[in-house]
């Protein structure tokens, strides 16, 4: 057994009076990738966002490397150093070019060398293949670009672990495969990493465990092999009859 | 009695008018230092900073600006001061000033889409850093045109600091008209100054609306 990189057990989250996470327990190791599936509204984003603290949450528990986010004192700067995060909506910095989007938080946060930081921006870039693109604003990079240097910008502050918020969602079908690629590189790079995502395929490619949500509940997870031959859940024979 | 003739009175007027462009560049460049302050206190994540600011636009706003200057003129009084107009003239000016632009410009930090907020704190930047770096940067460029345009506002506001007797354009009239009894030609002047200084302004504040809008496109 793998060493337990992030470990969330018995979460619960409402937004006023809606329980949208009821009870979540979910442990991902070391290297390993986890993805979330499940239909809209059943928590997803809302669950990985409660990991580096982006949405405070009311009972349970999450520790990231020993870290327990649920804990009043917690420095979420020093949390959130070690996961990085790609959202849907890529939330590029619009006024910096992508080098800049990237060299951003080494320098502020980290207060990095500024030589040492754009080297490595460079490279981060070149391994996202957008060299040449380096100094190409946000506004004149196509959706699936722009969530290139969204990953490389978040992979600058190497963190431990990447949460990737359906980040292939708001792509066009053609560009969603040149995010994946990336995606799977890291993963077999040994980057752990938790997916929210629709992308069925992928997920039984690259996952080690996938995890099944529906109205703030797990209903099932199972490594990939059993988990789409084998479903036992009806809630989730019927969602991945719907989709695959 | 003393003759004046047309030059005499654009002439007399001409010189009141330095005296409102200078009024309305002290009011415009305070009100917008203690504006950028009222603002801060305004988007900081604390509650009583909030109320603060809140209570203190909503007191400015929610008044005449004729009351501000009668109160920044005469309420020194009860305390034994005697505050020169012009000094009054330019505490209520700019008192009023800032909490107009810390509210255009609380406008333009709120049109900044949260998705920003959350790429900054998701990379560890720290709340200062997030507003100086990433926040401010994008709302300064949307906040240019309608700051420029509310200037218009302030040159204008400067007519009613005649009330309290300070001699800028407007008061320069109601003394020249008192001595020539043309009303028409010298208050028709007094109008066309006005809209000389604030034409050019509001043009321009239309002009740089459309550029940055155009640069922020192409970006």
């Amino acid at each position: 057994m793998v060493e337990a990189l992030l470990v969330i057990d018995n979460l619960h989250k409402r937004f006023g009076n809606v329980e949208v996470i009821k009870g979540v327990s979910l442990t991902v190791g070391k290297g390993e990738v986890a993805c979330i599936i499940g239909p809209s509204g059943s928590g997803k984003s809302t669950l990985i966002r409660c990991v580096n603290a982006l949405v405070p949450f009311e009972q349970g528990s999450v520790t990231v490397l020993g870290i327990e986010v649920n804990d009043p004192k917690l420095d979420k700067l020093k949390l959130r150093k070690h996961v990085g995060m790609v959202f849907q909506q890529y939330n590029l910095f619009p006024h910096r070019t992508a080098l800049q989007n990237v060299m951003m938080a080494p320098i502020q946060v980290l207060k990095r060398n500024k030589a040492e930081v754009e080297a490595e921006a460079y490279a981060l870039l070149k391994k996202v293949r957008l060299e040449g693109k380096e100094h190409s604003y946000p506004g004149e990079l196509s959706g699936g670009q722009q969530q290139r240097v969204a990953i490389a910008r978040s992979l600058a502050m190497k963190p431990d672990l990447m949460l990737f918020d359906e980040v292939t969602a708001a792509l066009d079908p053609e560009t969603v495969g040149e995010v994946l690629i990336t995606i799977r590189q890291l993963a077999e790079e040994g980057m752990t990493c938790v997916l929210v995502t629709h992308e069925m395929g992928f997920a039984r490619e690259v996952a080690n465990e996938v995890y099944f949500t529906d109205r703030g509940v797990i209903v099932e997870h199972a490594p990939p092999a059993s988990f789409f031959t084998n479903p036992t859940d009806p809630r989730t024979k019927a969602f991945l009859s719907q989709v695959l | 009695m003393m003759n004046f003739s047309t030059w005499d009175i654009i002439h007399n007027l001409l010189l009141a008018a330095r005296w409102t462009v200078a009024l309305s560049l002290a009011a415009f460049f305070g009100g917008g230092m203690m504006g950028a302050l009222i603002l801060f206190l305004r988007v900081v994540p604390n509650r009583i900073a909030g109320l603060v600011a809140r209570f203190y636009i909503e007191v400015f706003q929610g008044t005449p600006l004729l009351m501000q200057l009668f109160l920044a003129f005469f309420a020194p009084a009860l305390f034994g001061m005697n505050v020169p107009a012009w000094v009054a003239a330019f505490a209520a000016l700019t008192l009023w000033t800032a909490a107009f632009l810390a509210e255009i410009w609380r406008g333009c930090v709120e049109a900044i889409p949260k998705g920003q907020w959350e790429a900054a704190s998701s990379l560890a930047l720290p709340y200062i850093a997030q507003l100086r770096y990433i926040v401010l940067p994008q709302a300064l460029r949307i906040a240019v045109a309608p700051t420029v345009g509310f200037l218009v506002q302030v040159v204008k506001g400067t007519a009613l600091t005649s009330i309290i007797g300070f001699v800028e354009l407007s008061k320069a009239g109601t003394i020249i008209t008192n001595a020539t009894f043309e009303p028409f030609t010298v208050y028709g002047c007094v109008a066309l100054m006005y809209f000389a200084l604030c034409w050019p302004i509001s043009q321009s504040s239309r002009w740089l609306e459309r550029r940055l809008n155009a640069a922020h496109q192409a970006h």
